[in-house]
């Protein structure tokens, strides 16, 4: 186990490089300058320093090592500093510093982070906690009314886009009954029972809208691998020996219908971050996703490519967990 | 060309010589889902092209004495708030929606197949391209593709003109981030056949390989390309739709079917039935093409046939 979990960091790292060196590239390539946005009185060779102080006149194989060495060493040490008051000699150095707000990158998005974390993550288990009954129901009574019932509905759920049944909750809920609002309002605190009640009616619609959106897909792994088991020998065994069927389904069955859904979950969870960009904008969640659309349109590079590189860390990392999340529930994976 | 998935197999059924279209079909047929979604995606397709020329009303023309009417004789579905008509610009808008949806689906296939081909076929390209493969998947794809498009947005502009440079720069970036799942499922179907006797066999005449792959590969893996085929239409129809609400997409005044639900939601309050038309037409459109990828699977897989 040790052996394989060594290996798959091995095969991260390389990934990872190769990933911030496409997301460098794109950013840094592109033909875009960051003085565009300033007044035009600003004469030419001023603007030439001010590009030069932003560090774009080094070649670009320093500057990307230089972004690496900021964004591995630098500001990782910043942070333990903030937090734990240590001292890391981190004091002096500069930091990742946002075109917009002129404040660190890395303190904007922890500021965004809760709201995201929040709704996302709700929706998320909600998602999950959706998803595992129907699918084990649907593929019990394979081609049953709730096996159809589940297959239209998931159908649904992946092929109607959230900006859509985001609106369209708003539309129903919002405009015409008012029962929850459409904004969300990240600067509400839960102070007593019913401030929590508000934080919980503000999170229906983008949590739902959401999981609706995992759900569909969950359920339907779910489905598709208890398919795959129930027509085991393995199960024909367990119910000869006279096991309920309870036993049978719910022990026998799920745990080994499991192995394959645990790592889909574990590989969903950073593509949920990336399409909570929207949901977040249809809501006026003010997260990550809608950090990243204000940087875009502002020409904000560090903050898109930090928030960009952030995003593809967490693809990475999951990665790695869905797989040695497999190798240790299914141990012929180890010996590959 | 914008048709290609369900009249495909319909063309090939009205002729008989070749029987295993027929059974497709015959399979294709008994899936109600499948065949209702290709019947309405065969409808958008007809209203799309062909609705401009019936239907005379400029999508741009602004009457600002008509505006913010609701459903009338003249104008189907309402006018917005510059008194253009919606249904005009619903035909206009779903026109540069499908075909970004076809046109990115095409270049993503060609890219996947030929990846999976090269890869299962040669045994030295494969362990690099899967890497590529597995190093694409793990890009953080929506934000990278909002990235790009806002970065490269005003010099493709300047090149090829407002509309053609922005839908240049969407087919290129949904098709080059959406070839994976077709590469990886060819070259498994690639590498299965590689075993097959008559794979030997045409070897052993000494075929090369460029017109092995021609002739006894690529029409072997057409049934996962095709399914794939589908799949891709409706990722890069949701693609698109999403670009333009997060306001990245085409400019204002161009309108697709995500531009016009973007800029309905403005009216969320007073006009909340405006978002309707948009959403739903990218809405059934999708799921038309999912189930007709959901008939295909079923209809070109010969284990399920005939049961």
């Amino acid at each position: 186990m040790f052996n394989y979990t060594i290996r798959r960091l091995a095969l991260a790292v390389p990934t990872l490089l190769f990933i911030s060196l496409i997301i460098f590239l794109v950013v840094t390539l592109a033909p875009s300058d960051p003085t565009a946005n300033l007044p035009l009185s600003i004469p030419s060779e001023v603007r030439q320093q001010i590009r030069e102080a932003l560090g774009l006149g080094e070649p670009v194989h320093i500057r990307y090592l230089l972004w690496l060495e900021q964004f591995f060493w630098n500001e990782p040490r910043h942070l333990l500093e903030e937090a734990f008051g240590w001292n890391l000699g981190a004091g002096d150095e500069p930091r990742i510093l946002s075109w917009q707000t002129r404040s660190p990158v890395v303190d904007l998005i922890l500021e965004r982070l809760p709201q995201t974390l929040w709704v996302v993550g709700s929706a998320y288990v909600v998602g999950v906690l959706i998803a595992l009954p129907i699918g084990i129901i649907s593929a019990y009574r394979q081609y049953s009314w709730f096996d159809q019932l589940g297959t239209f509905i998931s159908m649904i759920g992946f092929s109607v886009p959230t900006f859509f049944t985001g609106v369209l909750l708003i539309v129903i809920f919002s405009v015409k009954l008012g029962w929850f609002p459409s904004i969300y309002d990240t600067t509400h605190k839960v102070t007593d029972f019913s401030s929590f009640m508000f934080q919980v009616r503000q999170m229906v619609m983008p949590v739902s809208v959401l999981a609706l959106y995992n759900a569909a897909q969950i359920s339907r792994f779910m489905r598709a691998s208890m398919l795959d088991n129930l027509n085991q020998d393995y199960v024909r065994t367990a119910r000869a020996k006279g096991l309920t069927e309870r036993v049978v389904v719910l022990i026998h069955v799920l745990r080994n219908s499991l192995i394959p859904v645990v790592t889909v979950i574990a590989l969903g969870v950073p593509t949920v971050f990336g399409g909570a960009i929207i949901t977040e904008q249809v809501f006026k969640v003010n997260g990550l996703g809608q950090l990243l659309i204000i940087a875009i349109q502002g020409g904000d590079v560090p903050t898109v490519q930090t928030l960009t590189f952030i995003f593809a860390v967490l693809i990475v990392l999951f990665n790695l967990i869905a797989d040695i999340l497999y190798g240790i529930l299914d141990p012929r994976i180890r010996y590959d | 060309m914008t048709d290609t998935m369900p009249s495909n197999a319909e063309l090939e059924a009205i002729r008989p010589p070749r029987s295993q279209w027929w059974d497709v079909w015959d399979q294709f047929k008994t899936h109600k889902g499948a065949l209702l979604g290709a019947g309405f995606f065969v409808l958008v397709i007809l209203a799309v092209v062909a609705g401009p020329f019936l239907w005379h009303i400029d999508p741009t023309y602004i009457d600002i004495r008509a505006r913010n009417q609701g459903p009338s004789l003249a104008h189907p579905f309402g006018t917005d708030q510059l008194g253009r008509d919606t249904f005009a610009r619903m035909l206009a808008g779903g026109r540069v929606s499908v075909a970004v949806g076809v046109t990115a689906m095409l270049l993503s296939l060609v890219l996947g197949t030929a990846v999976g081909v090269l890869a299962g076929y040669f045994k030295r390209l494969d362990g690099p391209l899967m890497r590529l493969t597995d190093l694409f998947l793990a890009l953080p794809l929506l934000p990278l593709l909002l990235v790009i498009i806002m970065l490269f947005r005003d010099t493709l502009r300047a090149a090829f003109g407002p509309e053609g440079g922005i839908f240049i720069l969407i087919v290129f970036v949904i098709g080059i981030t959406s070839w994976m799942q077709t590469a990886r499922i060819v070259r498994g179907d690639v590498l299965a056949l590689k075993e097959r006797e008559f794979v030997l066999a045409a070897r052993s005449i000494g075929t090369p390989p460029r017109r092995m792959i021609r002739r006894h590969i690529l029409p072997n893996v057409l049934s996962p390309i095709m399914v794939s085929a589908t799949l891709g239409i409706a990722n890069a129809i949701i693609t698109e739709s999403a670009l333009s609400f997060l306001g990245l997409g085409f400019p204002s005044d161009f309108p697709t079917w995500g531009r016009l639900l973007f800029d309905a939601t403005d009216y969320l309050q007073q006009y909340p039935e405006r978002v309707l038309w948009p959403g739903l037409a990218i809405s059934l459109t999708v799921l038309s093409v999912n189930y007709i990828g959901d008939g295909l699977r079923d209809a070109l897989d010969p284990r399920i046939r005939g049961r």
